[in-house]
């Protein structure tokens, strides 16, 4: 499980390489999004290592997070308003 | 068996998403990476929550991990098509050895397509 773990770690640590270095806006929104999404898959494992069921909550809480984020972004990258 | 099932799901949930990872440094252009990353991550994502949920059975773990399963399956690929589209309009060029963009073919205007051919 700890491999696991840390392999996924390894996957977040590129995501922040291209968050760092993409030449564009929507490089780095995107990066950002798939990084938010590994820390819930991470916080998934760490809630089946130590038996802790409330952990996978905060799983559920990251995806949205992240979903509602990089929609705002899009909509900001459009050019247009929020209530559009 | 159910348990090697759960193990075997993990691994490949990890092995997918870093893979995905692996694409979103090496793909040429914005649009190539962010396929690469969504799809590989999505089901990546889908992979590890199943195999949360092979591994903890029917309690507040497990059928919690599923609906997160179901959520990122829905909402990710939507998150990134919308990215995409503003991109678009943003004015983010498409790579150099890009054949074909129907985008720009059909509202008219310029190409945004890198460079020379």
């Amino acid at each position: 499980m700890t491999i696991l773990i840390i392999v996924l770690s390894l996957g977040a640590f590129f995501c922040l390489y291209r968050a760092l270095q993409g030449p564009s806006i929507p490089d780095r929104a995107i990066a950002v999004d798939i990084m938010t999404v590994i820390f819930s898959s991470i916080t998934a494992l760490m809630a089946l290592e130590y038996r802790l069921a409330y952990l996978i909550d905060l799983s559920i809480a990251l995806a949205v997070i992240s979903f509602v984020g990089t929609l705002a972004l899009a909509k900001y990258l459009e050019g247009r308003s929020l209530d559009d | 068996m159910i348990d090697v099932l759960g193990w075997l799901s993990l691994c490949v949930g990890v092995g997918f998403t870093v893979l995905g990872c692996l694409g979103l440094v090496r793909f040429p252009d914005l649009y190539n990476r962010m396929q690469a990353a969504t799809k590989c991550v999505t089901l990546g994502t889908c992979g590890i929550m199943l195999g949360v949920f092979l591994k903890s059975g029917f309690g507040a773990l497990g059928v919690k991990a599923l609906l997160c399963a179901l959520f990122v399956l829905i909402t990710v690929p939507v998150a990134a098509h919308a990215l995409a589209r503003g991109s678009l309009i943003f004015g983010v060029k498409l790579w150099k050895d890009t054949v074909q963009d129907d985008f720009t073919d059909d509202r008219g205007g310029e190409s945004i397509i890198e460079g020379p051919k």
